[in-house]
């Protein structure tokens, strides 16, 4: 029993540090931009292509790689892709900064589109076996299994989030991302470059989530050009579970999503008598969702939100 | 004052010839059509179809200003009532009109059940929590295999018929499609001309001054969500009678993202520029078949540089069915 309570602690552990890394990018463009970025979720779906691809340019053969070679492709890849998403701002999003609220959000909807197929053009629209990042060896721990490449994961996820905290919190960069998340008016009359925290914001979220994209690859062993839909989604779940806006929520609001997950795939078949099978996994989170709306919609840790930016001004 | 009269009537008949053209064209196309090989008579009901959907979605998006991404959910409720009520599923034969009546029924349940808990939320919200939904139903139909036939789906679904007419061949549809299409196009028009299209104007403008004013602001948002919701389930029992055949693969967030991208590249709130949204939406790929996958990649880009250059869609919001009639009759 408890064998198997640790190995699920795990398992969720692995899956939150996972939708961690995600939720940070909706949850950072949400702070400064206060818009959804329904292309997000392509960041973490072309970070793993973005590795695969790395791999097989400079590395070939995944056995027998060194570690460090390994480092090199992810941090290639993650930087690869958080130039993408910088790109991607400046093309789509920025032009549209000062129109309505939908417009930016619904140009999402096309980048994520574009990207989608794009990749189902150059790599094909079937799954594509993934190396995994890390040995398949394998740790008995108290009566529970648990893998290297669970370890890794959350060490990887650990090292990033860590980093991200050290630079938001304390470097330059970090101060006027914030300035400009609390508020972007004031922070443009300090003299704060407002364009520049905004292309750092699309170029640390896209990095995050690409990151995301490599290990929930490795973990999976699979990956395909649709597989930023459903988990993009939950890690925006997480963002405002945790509260949107707030980092620390972002993971905290995670951690929960991927506990929750884990419990209930574990426990619907048995609490339901079989009525309910593991595949309502994905609705657990969708009710989750509207749930946390309905009681608490800023969040576990967000501020709450004023009125005024409920409602879209002006003509769409 | 002369100068001033004679621009003003210039302007009046370079409008009414514009609406008869418009209207011209409409009317041979419509009465052309159905004359085409099947495959044409096809690909016209699936356009009609979609500017259907186009217009219950368009109550929500356009004229209460709430992004519903989740409008598929609806088009599947309505698709699954005709194939559980009309198919060998559980030898259940219901005549056609009374399931429309049903499934209309169950729609507008369906959107006030969404609504009631969602409508509170703040605009970004909403989107999420209604894409939210789509997904929860889709995986539903996917899931439930003793009422929905999971993944198989149902299929050998009944002929439509009324009143002893069967409505099975693409033809037959094609006129079923263009009576409900420009019923409920009118319907709506002139909903939204009414007092509650007035207070749907009012919250998307600005939800506060429209609370201040005295709008019940739930109610009229609960009443899009319901005639949107209906409307999609209308669309959803057509398409079901007319496939005779439904699967969960026709429900998937893909659609509810294009039925958006068809009235935003259209023209928001305009019934008119649904009709173009749509008619570019369905068209294109049909035309530009060879080039497979390429054609959706064209699609999300012209989304974008769309959006960008031309936010308010190919046909602005005042160019409405009444500037059509009024160009007509030179009012």
């Amino acid at each position: 029993m408890l064998g198997i309570l640790i190995q699920q602690t795990f398992n969720a552990l692995t899956i939150g540090a996972i939708y961690a890394l995600i939720a940070l990018g909706y949850t950072m463009v949400y702070g400064v931009l206060r818009m959804i970025n329904f292309a997000h979720g392509e960041m973490f779906m072309l970070g793993a292509y973005a590795a695969f691809l790395a791999l097989t340019l400079f590395v070939g053969d995944i056995g027998g790689v060194g570690a460090l070679a390994l480092t090199l492709v992810f941090a290639v890849a993650v930087v690869g892709v958080g130039l993408v998403g910088v790109g991607i701002e400046r093309l789509a999003y920025r032009p549209l900064r000062n129109s309505n609220r939908l417009a930016p959000m619904l140009s999402s909807l096309g980048v994520s589109l574009s990207l989608v197929t794009g990749v189902q053009i150059m790599a094909g629209p079937q799954p594509v076996a993934f190396p995994s990042f890390f040995p398949a060896t394998r740790i008995g721990i108290l009566g529970g299994t648990v893998t290297l490449v669970q370890i890794g994961i959350l060490v990887a996820a650990f090292v990033l989030m860590a980093a991200l905290y050290v630079l938001v919190n304390r470097s330059r960069a970090g101060i006027i991302v914030r300035a400009v998340s609390e508020n972007r008016s004031t922070a443009q009359l300090l003299g704060i470059n407002v364009n520049l925290a905004i292309s750092l914001v699309f170029f640390f979220g896209p990095l995050l989530g690409a990151a995301g994209g490599i290990l929930y690859a490795s973990y999976y062993g699979i990956m395909t050009p649709t597989m930023g839909a459903v988990v993009g989604l939950k890690a925006f779940t997480a963002a405002i579970l945790g509260g949107i806006g707030s980092i620390p929520g972002a993971m905290l609001g995670a951690f929960i999503l991927a506990f929750v997950e884990v419990a209930g795939t574990a426990l619907l078949p048995v609490l339901s008598g079989g009525l309910l099978g593991t595949e309502y996994r994905d609705v657990l989170a969708f009710v989750i969702l509207i749930l946390v709306l309905l009681v608490r919609p800023a969040g576990i840790l967000g501020e709450p939100v004023s009125e005024e930016s409920m409602v879209y001004k002006r003509e769409f | 004052m002369s100068s001033v009269d004679t621009s003003v009537q210039m302007r009046m008949r370079g409008g009414r010839l514009l609406s008869l053209l418009i209207l011209a064209t409409a009317v041979a196309l419509i009465i052309v059509t159905p004359f085409l090989p099947n495959y044409y008579v096809r690909v016209a009901n699936g356009l009609l179809i979609y500017i259907l959907l186009g217009i219950g979605l368009n109550i929500v998006i356009g004229y209460a200003g709430l992004l519903d991404l989740g409008f598929v959910a609806f088009y599947a409720v309505g698709a699954y009532t005709y194939a559980l009520l009309a198919s060998p599923q559980f030898d259940l034969h219901l005549p056609f009109l009374l399931i429309v009546v049903i499934a209309a029924a169950v729609g507008a349940i369906t959107g006030i059940l969404l609504g009631l808990p969602v409508l509170k939320m703040r605009g970004d919200y909403l989107a999420i929590v209604t894409l939210g939904f789509g997904e929860i139903i889709r995986i539903v139909i996917n899931n439930l295999d003793w009422l929905t036939g999971g993944p198989k789906g149902i299929a050998r679904l009944d002929k439509a018929s009324i009143a002893g007419i069967e409505l099975a061949r693409p033809t037959e549809i094609y006129w079923l499609l263009i009576v409900v299409v420009f019923a409920v196009a009118i319907f709506v028009w002139r909903m939204e001309k009414s007092i509650l299209g007035k207070a749907w104007a009012a919250i998307r403008e600005d939800q506060d001054a429209a609370r201040g004013i005295g709008i019940n602001t739930t109610n009229a948002k609960l009443a899009a969500f319901a005639t949107s919701a209906t409307i999609g389930s209308i669309a959803g029992v057509i398409f079901a009678a007319s496939q005779r055949f439904v699967s969960p693969d026709s429900f998937a967030l893909q659609e509810s993202v294009l039925i958006v991208l068809m009235i935003v590249i259209g023209g928001i709130g305009n019934i008119l520029g649904i009709v173009i949204g749509a008619a570019i939406l369905i068209l294109l790929p049909e035309v530009l078949r060879e080039f497979a996958e390429w054609r959706i990649l064209f699609l999300g880009l012209l989304m974008i540089v769309l959006i960008i250059v031309r936010p308010a869609g190919i046909v602005p919001r005042t160019f409405g069915p009444e500037k059509l009639i009024r160009g007509l009759f030179g009012k």
